[in-house]
């Protein structure tokens, strides 16, 4: 059990590279804790400085309260979960197990027993024996985590643990190691590049591109107070909308509608803001004009020309396109996102709405929309930094 | 079973099984014919014909002469195999260590050595030597198993080397980390996890660098002058026929057959734990 502190911790190579910059966080005792980012965003480095696997270029990390900056891996008492699972083929999975231990020269009774309790509550007791070979990818999963948990180490560290997996068996791992996390109560960094692992099973996330720590924030607070366009992006599925938009005092115009923004979103811009800005909506914000319940909301009203139609059971997405894009300002974001310029033409955006079930839109058609205006975000178009200040 | 896109049709089973005995039966022809040879009496030697007519064991048990009673085959044979094993383990152990140096860590000249390494086995053996006589000779390693072994570890290490190294790439850095925070040092990771990952590379080389000392016959004859160092291919040249007027080819024959039985035992046995450690499919996790 130990609390892991980051101050200032950068990593760069011979060659001028800075793969992190300059992380400064505390990760609590027993916290579940998500490094989160595009790949070569530096997350899986920074993982690699806790363990001791790579060093430290500069700033210092304490382990409950330790300097560890120089410790050797095997002294740090870390267990790490690695994508490729990383279990020795050559053992079986009780001699992968009892691997750690045995380094530890502990008596072989109480090996036994924490293998075999480890075991059980990975229901790997019938695969003992066996070598990893002939298991199949969620049970050499299994197994890798029990080498971790046998050594009840003062934390879990794990790289992408379940990206090798297919989506079924994914899902049901995540709720197991949330499960193991919560019952064993251990520190645990967990890193990944897919947001809905990050919101579902961190406590607390760090969202990271090219080396910087963008935001690190409970997923709650990532997801309805983005710090910056690109955690705004990142974070949401269907991603939320950037559309460019002009702040003009207390109303924003957009490209399809003008919003009276109320006084909740007013009283907390930032000093200064006002002019170009890159307003982020998300998909649920909209609604079918019809069916809203609350009449009295700010929101705005406009017609759009629905492309595709996506009916879930549960949910269903309307597609269209609107007039003028902010695709210039979104080219180095959409890079990093991974996405082909986050669906833009030059002049033409692509918005994906969040209906109730019930509505009648139709492919191909103009249906009335409406959007609600209390939750709309503001980032400002050249820093891409959010103009709405955090409510306590 | 079949590569994709081929048919397995009867003609091309034909085609490939005509294939396949042509070149068994190139490569096993003259060692038949050795074989022959040395069943062969002095008299029907000069005579072609495979099958030996008259079958005898003379040339490897017989009184006058036996391989076997010959004066130095016995302690050449001795030697060749004390001297091949010897380079054997040492060129496996040392590139072990280099193979697994140059993966994994990164230091300077590192392609140096790789390249050095590669231009040492390009080297003629033949054009070092003479120099190498004369310095064995001053130094006192002329005529011993060490100035043997030597020349024999310098040309085989960089094949082992490459060998290994290409088998050491195989295996995922990540089990490297695991063990070193499982909590072992980077010496404990190596023995316990990385080299029987490698074990069967280590046979390869181990074969090969065998063949290399086991076959050679430069260094053997020209740094080598009495029973104490010389080895079975050198030996064989000093044979000497039952009179000054009979050429030993019958005991030649012979000797060359005794030499090859402990190479292709070896091959049996190692290429058992090469196929074995490959087929585990140990290293892909």
């Amino acid at each position: 059990m130990a609390e892991i502190v980051l101050e200032k911790v950068t990593k760069s190579y011979a060659d001028g590279f800075e793969a992190v910059k300059a992380a400064d966080f505390t990760i609590d005792d027993g916290e579940f804790f998500i490094l989160v980012g595009p790949s070569g965003c530096g997350k899986s480095t920074l993982l690699n400085m806790i363990v001791g696997l790579e060093d430290i270029t500069s700033g210092e990390m304490r382990v409950g309260g330790e300097r560890v900056n120089d410790v050797d891996p095997k002294d740090r008492n870390m267990a790490m979960v690695f994508q490729s699972y990383a279990i020795y083929p050559h053992m079986t999975v009780r001699q992968n197990m009892e691997f750690p231990l045995k380094l530890r020269k502990m008596p072989s009774d109480e090996m036994k027993r924490r293998v075999d309790e480890a075991a059980e509550m990975l229901e790997l007791s019938e695969h003992l024996d066996r070598k990893p070979v002939h298991l199949s990818g969620g049970q050499r999963q299994r197994v890798a985590m029990g080498r971790a948990i046998v050594r009840e180490p003062s934390a879990f560290l794990m790289d992408e643990p379940l990206s090798n997996l297919d989506a079924k068996l994914r899902v049901q791992m995540r709720t197991t190691i949330a499960r193991l996390q919560q019952r064993l109560g251990t520190t645990t960094v967990y890193v990944t590049h897919d947001q809905v692992e990050a919101m579902t099973l961190g406590d607390r996330v760090a969202v990271m591109r090219r080396g910087v720590v963008q935001q690190v924030d409970t997923p709650r607070g990532l997801y309805t107070h983005p710090a910056n366009l690109f955690v705004a992006g990142f974070i949401g599925s269907p991603a939320m909308n950037l559309l460019p938009g002009e702040l003009d005092g207390g109303r924003l115009h957009l490209p399809m509608v003008d919003l009276d923004l109320p006084s909740e979103i007013t009283d907390r811009l930032v000093d200064g803001a006002g002019g170009k800005v890159i307003a982020g909506i998300r998909p649920e914000t909209f609604e079918d004009a019809s069916l809203v319940s609350d009449s009295d909301a700010p929101g705005g009203t406009f017609t759009a020309k629905i492309d595709v139609i996506e009916w879930l059971g549960s949910e269903l997405f309307a597609h269209f396109e609107v007039a003028g894009s902010a695709r210039e300002e979104l080219a180095d974001l959409a890079a990093d996102l991974e996405s082909e310029t986050m669906g833009s033409t030059a002049d033409q955006a692509q918005v994906v709405a969040r209906l109730d079930v019930r509505s009648e839109a139709r492919e191909g058609a103009d249906h009335e929309l409406w959007v609600d205006a209390r939750t709309v975000q503001l980032f400002d178009a050249a820093s891409g930094d959010a103009l709405l200040s955090r409510p306590d | 079973m079949s590569a994709p896109g081929t048919t397995n049709s009867g003609r091309d089973k034909a085609f490939w099984t005509a294939g396949i005995v042509i070149v068994v039966l190139y490569a096993l022809i003259p060692v038949a014919w050795i074989v022959s040879l040395s069943l062969k009496p002095p008299e029907e030697v000069a005579q072609g014909g495979l099958l030996p007519k008259d079958p005898t064991l003379d040339n490897y048990i017989g009184d006058e002469t036996g391989v076997f009673y010959d004066d130095q085959f016995p302690s050449a044979l001795f030697n060749s195999l004390g001297i091949a094993l010897i380079a054997t383990l040492l060129a496996v152990v040392l590139a072990t260590f280099a193979a697994y140096a140059i993966v994994r860590l990164d230091f300077p000249g590192k392609t140096l050595v790789l390249a050095g390494a590669l231009a040492i086995a390009m080297f003629p053996p033949v054009a070092i030597i003479g120099p190498l006589f004369d310095m064995w000779r001053s130094i006192g390693l002329f005529d011993t198993w060490p100035g043997l072994i030597i020349p024999y570890m310098t040309f085989t290490l960089p094949l082992a080397i490459w060998t290994l190294s290409a088998f050491f790439r195989e295996i995922p850095w990540d089990l490297d980390k695991a063990a070193r925070i499982d909590g072992a040092t980077p010496f404990q990771a190596f023995r316990k996890v990385i080299a029987p990952l490698a074990a069967p590379g280590m046979f390869t080389s181990a074969i090969l660098v065998f063949i290399f000392a086991w076959n050679d016959f430069l260094f053997a004859t020209s740094l080598t002058s009495t029973n104490r160092a010389r080895t079975v291919p050198a030996a064989i040249t000093f044979f000497t026929g039952s009179s000054q007027f009979t050429f030993p080819t019958g005991q030649i024959a012979a000797a060359s057959v005794v030499v090859t039985i402990p190479i292709i035992v070896m091959v049996l046995i190692f290429q058992r734990r090469i196929v074995s450690g490959l087929t585990s499919g140990a290293v892909k996790g």
